[in-house]
């Protein structure tokens, strides 16, 4: 019998699933997450090297909180359940804070603003697409703004339009599309482009931190970006470092070092030097 | 464990099963004949046709079907020649493509299942059947076959299981089967225990339907092992009188 209990206070230790909540003060250890296939934001170099925005901020970040840091890579599908189990401590992976996300984890403050926006291949019809604006934030829509919406949605009826997993543009499009359009799904960003360049998808929908250095290089030569750039509602309220939401401390940690880097100009740096844009987010 | 959660998921994953069924079943029954093919093949003694045998089952073996399969859809996809090809209305669908990966796949896997099962029919019957004067498609089809295909059943219900497993690997290029289904349900919910174990339970569900059928297929395709692995029961013992005890045994 005594052997039972403990077998099965065993089991329910296994099976908690949620790490307990870890002290972090100067000089503690800090595992942080990130996904290295979402250039320019964190990818896998040519030397098999993580590199990218993220991979810069974290190093300056760590040394504004003076905690050690271990970057690891991890698949972007799952990174949220692997962060509640205690797998790493923070993500930084491009994820943007949305009210969803934050009803299973916290947020640090948003160390880089990302709008979203469609991308077609230059000779498809759907390259005319323009919806007649050039922003769009879902939080608070006026006339001209639904006008625009309304014509977007009307363009795209009936297409297929491929986005990443587990994002908030795949949240958009459901939310806001999915009774009229197809909506695929690809584990990765990159395969996502190859369906696009393919033909097996008619749009795809992305952040414009994404686009816009792949526009610009050899892989977006056949690609244009249309329609409005678009941000609030399911896009949330930019990028920021996701951490359990037991460790509120961290996250402080987080979003005071955040501010002095937006303080001394350092992610305007950053983000222009990855970015080829100044992203660094207001107030 | 989130129990409301996973009685919504249950029908939203049932929902995927019959993708995952015809995935399975058409495989499966494309990759059987090929299999034939490719084992006739292996096993004749014309040299080149045994080479390409054995090195189509070689690739097909030795390189994991989520290559394959990423090789089919994604590797066909870069070339212009191919998407202006009359492949492409077959390979530009993911259906497709999975449906072929999965066909090839098993194929070579069931090929060295029958192979085996060929070259164990005794070379005396083939011996006695060309003595009855029968020709080399009358020996496959009345003697070597049959045989060939009873000793290999054991086996092959191994790889039609495998197969059902294999086609979660179809939810890697946008498919959704069940497995598919469940990635989709956990990106929303954040619960990948509560959603994978719904999805096990299909999938365990299903493998216990199969394994019934391949033993009672196994079971009529044997009748000499049926009888003789017939054993008395206790109650055979009891009530048989004492002189008559080998009745159990029949």
């Amino acid at each position: 019998m005594k052997r039972f209990l403990t077998a099965l206070a065993l089991a329910s230790i296994a099976f908690s699933g949620a790490a307990d909540a870890k002290d972090f003060k100067a000089g503690s250890k800090v595992r942080i997450a990130t996904e290295g296939a979402y250039a320019p934001w964190n990818f896998t170099d040519s030397s098999g090297k993580l590199a990218g925005f993220e991979v810069d901020l974290y190093a300056d970040l760590c040394e504004r909180m003076s905690v050690q840091c271990d970057l690891v890579q991890t698949a972007w599908e799952g990174i949220i359940p692997a962060l509640q189990a205690g797998k790493f401590d923070a993500i930084m992976a491009g994820m943007s804070i949305t009210d969803k996300r934050k009803k299973v984890i916290t947020f640090s403050r948003s160390y880089m603003g990302s709008p979203a926006s469609f991308v077609v291949v230059k000779s498809s019809p759907l390259a005319s697409l323009s919806a007649g604006l050039d922003a769009l934030t879902l939080a608070d829509v006026d006339a001209k703004e639904k006008a625009g919406l309304d014509s977007m949605k009307a363009a795209l009826k009936g297409k297929t339009i491929g986005v990443q997993i587990s994002t908030t543009h795949e949240n958009f499009l459901n939310e806001y599309m999915g009774d009229t359009v197809t909506v695929k799904t690809y584990d990765t960003q990159e395969n996502l482009d190859l369906d696009l360049v393919a033909g097996r998808i008619d749009a795809a929908l992305a952040s414009l931190s994404y686009w816009v250095p792949l526009l610009e290089g050899e892989k977006g030569k056949t690609m244009a970006m249309v329609g409005p750039k678009m941000d609030g509602g399911p896009f949330g309220n930019g990028v920021g470092a996701g951490i359990r939401q037991d460790d509120q401390e961290l996250a402080d940690m987080f979003t005071k070092a955040i501010d002095e880097a937006r303080a001394d100009g350092t992610i305007s740096k950053l983000s222009t030097q990855w970015f080829g844009f100044d992203g660094t987010p207001k107030e | 464990m989130d129990i409301e959660l996973m009685a919504e998921a249950f029908p939203k994953i049932l929902s995927g099963l019959p993708v995952t069924m015809v995935l399975a079943a058409s495989s499966l029954f494309l990759g059987f004949f090929l299999a034939i093919v490719i084992a006739l093949l292996r096993t004749s003694r014309f040299r080149p046709l045994a080479g390409f045998a054995y090195s189509f089952v070689y690739v097909f073996r030795g390189t994991p079907l989520l290559v394959q399969i990423f090789l089919i859809y994604y590797g066909t996809g870069q070339f212009e020649a191919v998407r202006e090809s009359f492949l492409w209305p077959v390979l530009r669908e993911a259906w497709w493509c999975a449906i072929l990966a999965l066909t090839l796949n098993t194929g070579a896997y069931t090929s060295e299942i029958i192979r085996g099962g060929i070259q164990a029919v005794p070379f005396g019957q083939i011996e006695a059947a060309k003595a009855c004067g029968m020709n080399a498609v009358m020996r496959f089809r009345r003697i070597v076959f049959p045989q060939a295909i009873r000793q290999a059943l054991p086996a092959y219900g191994n790889e039609i299981i495998l197969m059902i497993k294999s086609t979660s690997l179809a939810s890697t290029i946008t498919l959704l089967e069940m497995t598919g289904i469940a990635r989709k349900l956990i990106s929303q919910t954040y619960k990948p225990l509560e959603i994978f174990l719904i999805a096990a339970v299909f999938y365990l569900a299903l493998v216990f339907i199969v394994t019934r059928v391949v033993a009672f297929i196994e079971y009529r395709l044997n009748p000499e092992q049926r009888d003789a692995a017939r054993v008395p029961t206790a109650k055979d013992l009891q009530t048989a009188p004492i002189g008559d005890i080998d009745a159990g045994f029949r």
